[in-house]
């Protein structure tokens, strides 16, 4: 018996186990980092994730300023909203961020991806692939006797939702974009 | 007015520009041309030293001591991957760096070449920012932006990595100028919340002030105003291990450290208090305890330039984002402008409640036999040298925890020690950045024997450049906080926590070319701490000291600030409620 009334080989009292008793509720938030467009941008912030724990449920990125050389990342990201404030925080402590909005509490935002998908089939399975991607809205980008490849875009509800309905009729392989988002309205 | 010059001779440029005085740095390949450019002036002073960990903590020490960023220079590949650890170190406790490493030349990076390693991908973690440099043209700017960087909002180290073609090749220099990058840190607090903090100044009831680093870090006029502060509104004040000195430790007002192995009167305040004002901390783990029981009666406001320090660990009432000096200042003109107010029948009975607390009087130790107590040894030091211009510097361990609560310090920047990341090793180079600094003050390095072996060659450099470093090694043959916590939580299992095969120290000095002193005797020390602060040189002082001391007051892992440890606990048998812990 020790002085801290811990049985002896007692492993479990770590001075580390002191996470704070904030709300545990689980939020989405999609954050719109604009950063300069520069070599290793992207592993600061790929980085900060990794270091610190967060959660990437989804990240894009392009130049979307081609003169002041600023790249737009999307990051769909889930955590506490202690979390989520501690992520915004952490992005604006990186030197080569201008910007972080996070779309999600500044009002309703459009968010988008893009997505492919090969299904091969015959028969039956081959037309009503056809007759679903035209319910989806989805075009054929690529077609052989045996397969298809359909390109959609959408919230990724609706694109989760076609790839459930594509599973049974033979899809073979996906690729996704990411979210794309902005905010509505000025 | 833009000049043509190679790489190599902007960079010397660049910090003649910046102010730099002195540099730490061990050459190789890649910094070859640098080198020689180093060689051929004398505005700046090139430290060399055994090892690049050793330059990136001696420029820390250099960079705490002083208030201006630290510069190192080191080569490519090890030279930059033993830079880390000192990286890391300045990340963590927000200290200024410019660290410059050579890189191979930019047509062979990525192709495994001699002494190449991934320099920004391995250190971008551990800067602030860092950069590789891959056109002359670009250099200068670069290198004034790094110390822009480095020093603004909350300061940290920073990395630039220059490959060889680039510092060989001519471009054009561009001298220093206001940045205008986007970095620019806001450093006014929104006087809306300020206003709040001073409303809740005025009817606090048992007010606190919780200070750290960033006091120091925002400048002497922040220490300054913070003193006005204190003595104005007459609440009592606690810092972090990181915040000695911002206020003085003869102040009436001053409770000593808090936290781990804070005082007993500064953690019970702490935890009873009923308004916090964090100015400039980051309730660190070793600050806090357990969170969940972290101060459960108190409001807390939080002074911080880095808005990610801001409800990161502790939710606050009243968040202020801004620099210490700019917002201590808003601060007391508010409070004066509403007439000065607080409620001092209240906090003339809280007061009273401290006084109690401090009558535990829970840093007493009895020095009795030949064996030399720890704390007697840095008492006896404390006596014998605050009158001097004084600089200390600490390793990590046990005595790091005695020296913070044995010494006191009467001013910011006097108090040198690896805080968040802990670094054993980190003392000793320091010391040697900070004489560097001050060459006619007083340096003394608080030691362990273990963290002081970790980078005991910088001895070499203390002798070659003849500073008088005073390296002050409580020797107790383990490692005792490793011990401490073996014998608390590990069931007394000693695993791996002692030397069996330490140096003669004196004869290690000697070796070096220094002086060493053998201490064991409590009877000789006083008489052998005055030769050591006589003698014009480094000094290696082998103090021998009680073996199994442990260092108290302690909060244990997992328990609440008025949970503590008061030492004297049992650590054989069952603990005496009485004895050891009280409530």
């Amino acid at each position: 018996m020790s002085a801290l009334k811990i049985k002896k080989g007692a492993t479990s009292h770590s001075a580390y186990n002191l996470r704070p008793n904030f709300s545990d509720v689980i939020e989405r938030h999609t954050l719109a980092v604009l950063v300069e467009n520069e070599p290793g941008v992207l592993a600061r912030v790929i980085g900060l994730f990794s270091g610190r724990g967060y959660n990437i449920d989804s990240l894009t990125v392009a130049e979307v300023d081609h003169t002041g050389h600023l790249s737009r990342i999307t990051i769909v990201t889930s955590g506490t909203p202690q979390v989520i404030e501690q992520i915004k925080a952490q992005l604006g402590r990186i030197i080569s961020v201008h910007k972080v909005n996070d779309l999600t509490v500044e009002g309703s935002t459009v968010e988008r991806e893009l997505a492919m998908f090969k299904v091969a089939g015959k028969g039956e399975h081959r037309v009503e692939a056809l007759r679903l991607a035209d319910i989806f809205r989805a075009n054929v980008v690529d077609s052989t006797l045996e397969s298809f490849v359909f390109e959609i875009t959408g919230a990724p509800e609706k694109i989760d939702a076609f790839a459930d309905l594509m599973r049974p009729l033979g899809l073979i392989e996906v690729a996704r974009t990411g979210v794309a988002a902005l905010s509505r309205g000025d | 007015m833009t000049r043509k010059m190679t790489g190599a001779k902007m960079i010397v440029q660049a910090l003649i520009d910046q102010g730099v005085d002195t540099i730490f740095g061990y050459p190789g390949g890649a910094v070859l041309p640098i080198y020689d450019e180093v060689f051929q002036q004398n505005s700046i002073k090139h430290i060399l030293v055994r090892h690049e960990q050793g330059a990136v903590h001696a420029a820390e020490g250099y960079a705490r001591s002083t208030g201006k960023p630290g510069v190192v220079l080191v080569t490519s590949g090890p030279g930059a991957t033993n830079a880390v650890t000192g990286l890391t170190d300045a990340l963590l406790d927000s200290i200024p760096l410019v660290v410059l490493t050579g890189q191979v030349p930019t047509f062979m990076i990525g192709s495994d070449a001699f002494q190449e390693a991934d320099t920004v991908g391995i250190t971008r973690p551990c800067t602030k920012h860092n950069w590789l440099v891959k056109e002359t043209d670009k250099l200068s700017g670069v290198l004034h932006e790094a110390f822009h960087v480095a020093t603004s909002g909350r300061p940290g180290p920073v990395l630039v990595d220059i490959p060889k073609d680039v510092q060989f090749a001519t471009g054009t220099y561009t001298p220093k100028a206001p940045s205008t990058s986007h970095y620019q840190p806001q450093l006014k607090g929104d006087l809306e919340e300020i206003t709040e903090l001073v409303a809740a100044i005025e009817k606090a009831k048992r007010p606190v002030f919780y200070t750290g680093g960033g006091v120091i870090n925002s400048g002497p006029a922040a220490s300054q105003l913070l003193r006005e502060l204190v003595e104005a509104t007459g609440f009592p004040i606690t810092s972090t291990l990181m915040g000695l000195g911002c206020y003085p430790a003869s102040g009436d007002k001053w409770l000593g450290m808090l936290g781990m192995h804070g005082l007993y009167e500064a953690n019970m305040a702490m935890h009873d208090c009923d308004l916090m004002i964090n100015i400039g901390a980051r309730f660190d783990d070793r600050i806090t305890g357990v969170v969940d029981l972290f101060s459960p009666k108190s409001k807390k406001a939080h002074i911080d330039i880095d808005p990610s320090s801001i409800n990161k660990v502790i939710r606050v009432d009243i968040p202020i984002m801004g620099d210490v000096a700019h917002v201590l200042e808003d601060l007391l003109k508010v409070w004066k402008s509403r007439g000065r107010k607080t409620n001092s029948e209240a906090v003339a009975k809280w007061w009273k409640q401290i006084e109690e607390w401090r009558a535990i009087d829970c840093l007493k130790f009895e020095q009795k036999g030949k064996t030399m107590k720890p704390q007697y040894a840095l008492s006896r030091l404390e006596a014998l040298t605050k009158k001097y211009d004084r600089y200390i510097c600490t390793e990590v361990g046990q005595h790091q925890m005695w020296a913070a609560q044995y010494l006191g310090f009467e001013d910011p920047n006097r108090w040198m020690t690896s805080g968040g990341l802990g670094t054993m090793g980190y003392g000793f180079p320091a010391s040697i950045g900070v004489q560097m600094a001050h060459p006619d003050s007083l340096v003394i390095n608080v030691a362990g024997e273990a963290s002081w072996l970790m980078n005991m060659q910088e001895m070499g450099t203390a002798v070659q450049y003849n500073l008088p470093v005073k390296q002050f090694i409580l020797n107790n043959e383990r490692l005792g906080m490793v011990r401490q916590w073996q014998e608390l939580l590990h069931g007394e299992r000693y695993s791996q926590s002692w030397s069996e095969a330490l140096p003669d120290f004196v004869k290690l000095a000697e070796a070096f070319g220094a002086k060493g002193i053998l201490c064991k005797d409590p009877d000789d020390l006083d008489d052998a701490i005055m030769e050591m602060l006589t003698h014009d040189g480094p000094v290696i002082f082998d103090c021998l000291v009680e073996k199994h001391e442990n260092c108290f007051p302690m909060i244990p892992s997992g328990k609440a600030h008025n949970e503590m440890l008061l030492g004297e606990a049992d650590t054989q048998g069952v603990i005496d409620a009485k004895g050891s812990v009280l409530v």
